[in-house]
């Protein structure tokens, strides 16, 4: 078992208790004032009933506490009935004695006011079904119907604030529910009674698509949320979707993961970073989803969980067409680890959208969420709520370490960044998809255009669906501009061409340069070989002078000593 | 006071005083405890039955608080409540029954001569 209240620390003193409803707690940072009655107002069928009784069922079922609901509209058997749908067995907690449902019948045609009276009956009958089971939660639904039964407005106010003190002396947690009224949050200013925390609902259809919205309009010691929160009623009760309530402070990770086109790694420098958003802009055919069905089918190959969001094309198709290019989505929807789903931006409002993709996302605890595309979103809703919607998505899916990619088509011509712009700031990494059309061909082309926090490539790279795969291509760059497909087949060959010219040419002149280097060595050997026979004669001739000059000095002097020369 | 027995005396009695232009009436007085506004419904109800009702009604007086299932039963909200439970319609009539001609009226022992102020009763 749970712990039954949860303590705020900032706020010592009050005890929340825990609804137990998703996204409820986390808004109100802990639940409802414990002991206190909270009022719930909104118009007809905005969930009012729906809320309050799940805060009994999920008090019974989750927290063991006992809950007393006091209905004023439906009959046991309706509410038993209205609940059952959601997977709450109403009777079987009344047998097990966790719930008691009173059904106050008003029956204005019958009750005639002879003098002065009070709601003592109520307290009797409510306070009985209290000590009955030792119920330590109350719902009352929907008060107000006591206005049209009694004519003594004055008495049944008076009453009323008698009950509400009633009911915090009787320390219970209750949801009180008032219909909205035009001035006031309730129509008999029912908030003026219960002061510790008043929620609105509300049920509003824009554009023919209905949004439930959840705001908490004060709670009395308490720090919350301040926002519209929009809710889901579905197969598993009441969701509030807290998404706004992030902040900026999500963990980051520098862990890369594949997009599956290892050129784009090579790209990025080694992948998205793990929890990163990006966003896959492109006009119509230009491969977003092949690029986002990689990345998918990159993630399964991991072993990792992926959600995969389809507004375009039904899961067989998805397959279908992703098989031609060799990416075998079908093996991981059926092992488990992709899940799809498709459907029609238009069956659900936008925050319908969100939430729903916050509980799928909740539920399936993916690594990896795909968007697909985000520009049909815009059918539903304008350019600014999409925006916002995103970005509390991306928070959300930050927050949760889920690395998100989102397709946007363009349109053509001059809008093309029209769209993006708007969502790209939200967005981590940016692929533009683009066509270069020349020479009567149409070619695929990826830009990186900006990718956080990693050194990546500038260049533009070619995009090739293959039977294979998807390949990037280097794009040729020339004097002719970027050339794709055939024309840079055609411009390589070109180039091939002009290149080997240029090689043969070369290795010409290297050859004449060599041929000219040897005869220079040649000539120089000459000229050497010239110069040491002159260096040679040269130096006979000087040894030749020298043995002269002594022969003659010898001469010279026996020629003395032969005269009897007297200068020696 | 057991439940059977009204039931029956009462359909004998309502034949019979269908005869003579009277009928019998069971009554059943709901309330909080001995307060002053109790004490004034019993007193109220008891005066209006001698002098209108003689001989032809019966009043069964439940305190809540003893009987705390009859108000769950009764489908009663306020204090005290007078229920006509015979003849039928059933009715209600809240309040300390001190305006004496609404309970008069209420029990269907006065007609109405003039249309109820009360907006939300269209009759």
């Amino acid at each position: 078992m749970k712990d039954v209240y949860l303590r705020i620390p900032e706020h010592e003193g009050l005890i929340k208790c825990p609804s137990g409803i998703r996204g409820f707690d986390e808004i109100t940072e802990g639940g409802l004032p414990a002991g206190r009655p909270t009022l719930v107002v909104g118009g007809p069928g905005c969930g009012k009933t729906m809320l309050a009784i799940e805060f009994l069922v999920r008090g019974a079922m989750e927290y063991n506490d006992p809950g007393v609901f006091l209905a004023f509209e439906e009959t046991p058997a309706d509410l038993a009935k209205n609940v059952a749908s959601l997977g709450f067995d109403l009777n079987s907690l009344i047998a097990q004695k966790k719930m008691v449902i009173d059904h106050i019948h008003i029956e204005p045609t019958e009750i005639e006011e002879t003098g002065e009276y009070d709601l003592e009956g109520l307290f009797i009958r409510l306070g009985h079904a209290i000590d009955s089971i030792g119920a330590k939660r109350v719902a009352l639904d929907t008060i107000e119907v006591l206005f049209s039964g009694f004519m003594d407005h004055t008495v049944l106010r008076a009453e009323l604030r008698r009950l509400f003190r009633w009911l915090k002396e009787k320390e219970v947690t209750a949801i009180i529910t008032g219909e909205a009224g035009e001035r006031t949050f309730s129509r008999y200013g029912l908030e003026e009674y219960v002061a510790d925390c008043v929620i609105a609902l509300d049920n509003r259809v824009v554009n023919q698509i209905a949004t439930r919205r959840l705001r908490i309009v004060k709670y009395r010691g308490s720090a919350h949320g301040m926002d519209e929160y929009p809710f889901l009623i579905d197969a598993d009760g009441f969701s509030v979707i807290p998404v706004t309530s992030l902040a900026l402070d999500h963990e980051v990770s520098s862990e890369r993961v594949s997009s599956g086109i290892a050129r784009l790694d090579t790209m990025l420098g080694g992948g998205y970073y793990r929890g990163s958003s990006i966003l896959v802009s492109g006009i119509a055919g230009t491969g977003k989803t092949s690029v986002a069905a990689s990345f998918a089918n990159a993630a399964c190959a991991r072993g990792e969980r992926c959600l995969y969001f389809a507004f375009e094309e039904s899961k067989g198709q998805m397959v279908r067409n992703m098989r031609s290019i060799s990416i075998d989505l079908g093996r991981w929807t059926e092992s488990g680890l992709l899940q799809f789903h498709a459907s029609r931006p238009t069956v659900y409002g936008l925050e319908m959208h969100l939430a729903m993709m916050h509980k799928l996302v909740s539920e399936f605890q993916p690594d990896v969420v795909v968007v697909d595309p985000i520009s049909n979103l815009i059918s539903v809703g304008s350019d600014l709520q999409v925006r916002s919607m995103l970005t509390r998505m991306i928070d959300f899916l930050k927050a949760n370490q889920i690395t998100a990619l989102f397709t946007d088509l363009t349109l053509g011509g001059a809008s093309i960044e029209s769209t993006e712009v708007r969502v790209s700031s939200i967005m981590d990494t940016w692929l533009l998809l683009g066509y270069v059309e020349e020479n009567a061909e149409r070619n695929r082309v990826l830009n990186l255009l900006k990718s956080r926090g990693m050194a990546h490539s500038n260049q533009m790279r070619e995009f090739v669906l293959s039977d294979d795969g998807i390949h990037l291509n280097d794009v040729y760059v020339g004097p002719e501009g970027v050339l794709t497909g055939a024309a840079r087949l055609t411009q390589e060959a070109k180039a091939n061409a002009a290149a080997l010219l240029r090689t043969q040419e070369l290795d010409a002149r290297t050859r004449a340069i060599q041929r000219r280097r040897e005869t220079l060595e040649a000539k120089i050997a000459a000229l050497r070989a010239e110069y040491e026979s002159e260096l040679d004669d040269l130096e006979t001739a000087i040894e030749q002078e020298r043995v002269q000059q002594e022969m003659l000095a010898e001469d010279r002097e026996a020629l003395a000593e032969h005269r009897r020369s007297d200068r020696r | 006071m057991s439940e059977k027995k009204p039931q029956e005396t009462t359909k004998a009695f309502e034949e019979a005083a269908a005869e003579q232009g009277q009928r019998y009436y069971v009554l059943r007085l709901c309330v909080t405890g001995i307060t002053p506004r109790s004490v004034m419904a019993i007193d109220n109800i008891r005066k209006l039955c001698e002098d209108h009702l003689k001989g032809y009604y019966e009043l069964e007086v439940v305190d809540l608080y003893q009987k705390p299932d009859v108000a769950a039963e009764e489908e009663i909200i306020a204090a005290p409540t007078l229920i006509k439970k015979s003849p039928s319609p059933q009715r209600k009539l809240v309040g300390d029954l001190s305006e004496t001609e609404r309970v008069l009226i209420g029990l269907g022992i006065h007609h109405r001569k003039t249309r109820r102020r009360e907006v939300h009763d269209e009759e």
